[in-house]
């Protein structure tokens, strides 16, 4: 499931509730859970950040994630996935994303789930502007190296 | 007859606009769209396009009625 979220994202309330919607495809056959939780903090590029504006292209946002949840489909085999973002305005400590990748072993749930990340943050359209300690506003120009292979 | 032309972001403030409507002419590329509306501001060089909500390329050709949105590089998660 995607969605895009306007207001606060409780991830741990968001992943209970659709594991119990969820059940008949999750129940017996899982093995593995991953989750990944972006959380805002209060520092980029050497700035205090008191606060953020997530802006976003309602209906490309969703139809890119699709595509990259269908992307990683093809690549692994999967038993689920749940993609929870948030957009408007945010401060230090809120939960921005969440990504969790149900699967039958752990190697795919924790390489989905990565890929997943890296995919949004180089094609889905979310921009974030952040509010600097001075009052000041500045948009963030450079998110990601795309995904970068562990060796 | 016309594309309707979207705005986001760092780019919506620099053209000072969320939107406009552009003369739908046929054959007309995506960077021709930029150069009708905005013929005094250089396209920056970061600049992404989409055609009804997908990614497409800057000599991409344009049909009536679509819907086109230029905006820089993505910053979510």
């Amino acid at each position: 499931m995607i969605k895009i979220c306007t207001s606060e994202l409780e991830p741990y309330k968001e992943i209970e509730a659709y594991q119990i919607q969820q059940k008949k495809v999750l129940l017996g056959k899982q093995g593995a859970a991953n989750i990944f939780i972006g959380t805002m903090r209060d520092f980029n590029e050497g700035e205090e950040v008191k606060g953020m504006t997530l802006e976003h292209y309602p209906g490309m946002t969703e139809k890119q994630l699709e595509h990259v949840v269908a992307e990683t489909e093809a690549q692994w085999s999967l038993l689920d996935t749940l993609v929870i973002h948030r957009v408007g305005d945010v401060f230090p400590d809120d939960v921005l994303v969440l990504v969790v990748v149900w699967s039958v072993h752990r190697g795919t749930a924790f390489d989905a789930c990565r890929f997943i990340m890296e995919a949004l943050k180089s094609k889905v359209p979310f921009w974030k502007k952040e509010i600097l300690s001075d009052g000041s506003r500045r948009w963030v120009d450079k998110n990601t190296d795309g995904y970068v292979e562990l060796s | 007859m016309s594309i309707k032309v979207r705005y986001f972001a760092s780019l919506k403030e620099l053209i000072g606009q969320a939107g406009d409507d552009c003369e739908f002419v046929s054959g007309m590329t995506v960077l021709d769209v930029w150069q009708a509306l905005l013929p005094e501001k250089a396209m920056p060089t970061n600049v992404l396009a989409a055609i009804n909500m997908e990614y497409v390329s800057l000599d991409s050709i344009l049909k009536d009625e679509d819907e086109l949105a230029f905006f820089p590089p993505v910053t979510g998660g």
